[in-house]
């Protein structure tokens, strides 16, 4: 157990040292999902955004909540860039050849994934606070968000990593990373709620785990505990559900790929 | 000659779907000597070591190293390795010695432990001045370097080395040598791949060649020479029109062991170049075939590779970077 601890301790270190030395795309990670979603989208549909639709006081808060969740899918999809890295430049064999646990890599990769994007998510809410956005559930509520942050990041990175392992090339990787990120913003309640979309859009939405994870979180910062509390309880479920599937598909891969 | 058996492969095959990369490999690697595994690139050596370090499955057969079955028992098996793969594996924003305290971390070593070790490999491979610097500031051959120290990082019993001076420098791949040679003296184990002939020449004890997933043959370079038996005479022609007529009538000579022709030309085998020289001469007149330049010299591995692979090793690598 102590062996096990040890390795990953020290593969987690490796990936922290990592962002830590990538100065540019840190700030680049940390800062764009604020600036341009909150600050210049939410400022920009100020006017544009319909009260009566949005059902909150003004647009930014209205859309903090998506752009939490945004995070959390931009990171989940993006958690398995580096072992895809790994793997072309041959150190993942490197690790392969050491005695270590098959998992503690993997483990290593959703701890430092989880982390990075539950600090972002606090950035965020900070900045939407400088604008005015009050979490209705307060702390309590923060921390239950970043539950909700995790249980939708598990399965993402896990998603990611799988694809990671399967991908010919990190092109093909990227390509699919951009075809699954924007419609999975557009296709979430994420900037409009599901009321204000066109009818076959709003159906396609209520499939996406996106919505379901936006649709928690939004009244714990617009509304309250009451109004929250359903949403959370149901939110929960589906996504013990899409992690599970995620984590199953993701180590038959992983599997295929050791083998 | 009774010696200590470090790897036993048996009857290796690994196919991927419907590609057979080695096909029923058996081969020893004995305590204590170099062993390279020769061959093209996508010969099936790089899928061979893979398989002995336990990174890949075998689709049948058996590999044990040190008495350790590398599939049931692969954790016992990569306590015992240390591992410098083809690429530089390396991770561009962490330190040489992050690099080797992250290893150690992975091999389980206390920190003091691995201080100590660190500190020694590092003054081994000369790169304690650059130890904490990126590794993105090294040079290739720095690189190298960096990856050996990690091979040797667990002080493993068996040293695997894939292709340990592809692309370095004439200086850096000497000093690679150096090395290899340098602990083979303390006793280690070493396992090898290279498609370079001379490295395998020069370092390695006994070897394999490899080609199409299959041993082509296995012995020690002078060995392997030897038995190609007689040197070789090479024949440049002037007009490659004549080269078909000029092998026939030579395989009929007594002194001729194995005619062959070549693009520009004969390759020819023969017992001792003193009966063979004017007969190959008169021949060459008598058919009014003239030659534009005449070459001499013992077999090299060279010879032995094309001899039983039909075709030069060279080229082969020539064409495959061309491919790229």
């Amino acid at each position: 157990m102590s062996n096990y601890w040890q390795e990953i301790s020290a593969l987690t270190m490796r990936w922290v040292r990592r962002l830590s030395r990538e100065k540019f795309s840190m700030l680049f990670t940390l800062v764009q999902p604020m600036l341009f979603w909150l600050i210049f989208f939410g400022n920009l549909f100020k006017q544009a955004a319909n009260a009566q639709v949005t059902q909150a006081p003004d647009y930014i808060s209205f859309l903090t909540a998506g752009v939490v969740v945004m995070t959390v899918l931009n990171n989940g999809l993006a958690g398995g860039v580096d072992l895809l890295f790994d793997k072309e430049n041959g150190f993942l064999e490197r690790l392969m050849t050491t005695p270590i646990h098959r998992t503690s890599v993997i483990l290593s990769r959703f701890i430092f994934v989880m982390t990075i994007t539950s600090l972002q998510v606090l950035v965020i809410l900070g900045v939407a606070f400088l604008f005015g956005v009050q979490p209705a559930t307060g702390l309590l509520g923060i921390a239950v968000i970043l539950m909700i942050g995790m249980l939708f990041g598990v399965g993402l990175t896990a998603i990611s990593m799988a694809m990671a392992f399967s991908v010919k090339s990190h092109g093909d990787f990227f390509s699919v990373l951009g075809f699954l990120s924007l419609p999975m913003i557009f296709l979430s309640s994420a900037l409009v709620p599901l009321a204000g979309m066109p009818a076959w859009m709003g159906f396609l939405a209520r499939f996406n785990p996106m919505t379901w994870a936006i649709d928690a979180v939004r009244p714990l910062i617009l509304s309250g505990w009451t109004e929250a509390l359903p949403h959370v309880g149901m939110v929960v479920v589906v996504m013990v559900v899409f992690d599970a599937v995620c984590l199953y598909g993701s180590a038959k891969v992983f599997c295929r790929a050791m083998g | 000659m009774d010696r200590a058996v470090a790897i036993q492969v048996s009857g290796l095959t690994k196919t991927y779907d419907a590609h057979t990369a080695v096909s029923d490999l058996s081969f020893q690697v004995y305590a204590g000597e170099i062993f390279g595994l020769l061959g093209p690139n996508g010969a099936g050596k790089s899928t061979t070591l893979r398989t002995i370090i336990t990174l890949l499955t075998p689709t049948s057969g058996t590999v044990s190293v040190l008495g350790h079955d590398t599939v049931r028992e692969a954790d016992a098996v990569r306590r015992l390795i240390g591992y410098v793969p083809q690429e530089r594996a390396i991770d561009r924003f962490l330190t040489g010695r992050e690099h080797l305290e992250l290893l150690g971390a992975l091999y389980h070593l206390s920190k003091a432990e691995a201080a100590k070790r660190i500190a020694e490999l590092l003054k081994l491979v000369e790169l304690e001045e650059a130890a904490d610097r990126p590794a993105k500031t090294y040079s290739g051959g720095m690189k190298r370097k960096l990856d050996i120290a990690c091979g040797l990082l667990p002080d493993p019993k068996i040293l695997f080395l894939d292709e340990p001076t592809l692309g370095l420098d004439v200086q850096s791949r000497l000093r690679i040598w150096d090395y290899v040679r340098m602990l083979k003296a303390r006793g280690m184990t070493i396992v090898m791949t290279t498609n370079y002939l001379d490295e395998a020449d020069q370092l390695c004890d006994r070897l394999a060649i490899i080609d199409k997933g299959k041993i082509m043959t296995l012995g020690s370079p002078t060995e392997l020479k030897i038995g190609l038996g007689g040197d070789i005479v090479s024949l440049t022609v002037k007009d490659q029109s004549k080269i078909p007529t000029l092998v026939s009538a030579l395989t009929k000579q007594p002194a001729m062991r194995a005619v062959k022709a070549t693009p520009t030309g004969l390759d020819i085998r023969v017992e001792t170049p003193e009966k063979a020289l004017p007969a190959i001469l008169e021949c060459a007149n008598r058919l009014d075939c003239q030659l534009e330049f005449i070459e001499y010299h013992r077999p090299r591995l060279d010879d032995v590779f094309i001899a039983h692979t039909g075709r030069s090793i060279k080229d082969e690598v020539l064409v495959q970077k061309e491919g790229v």
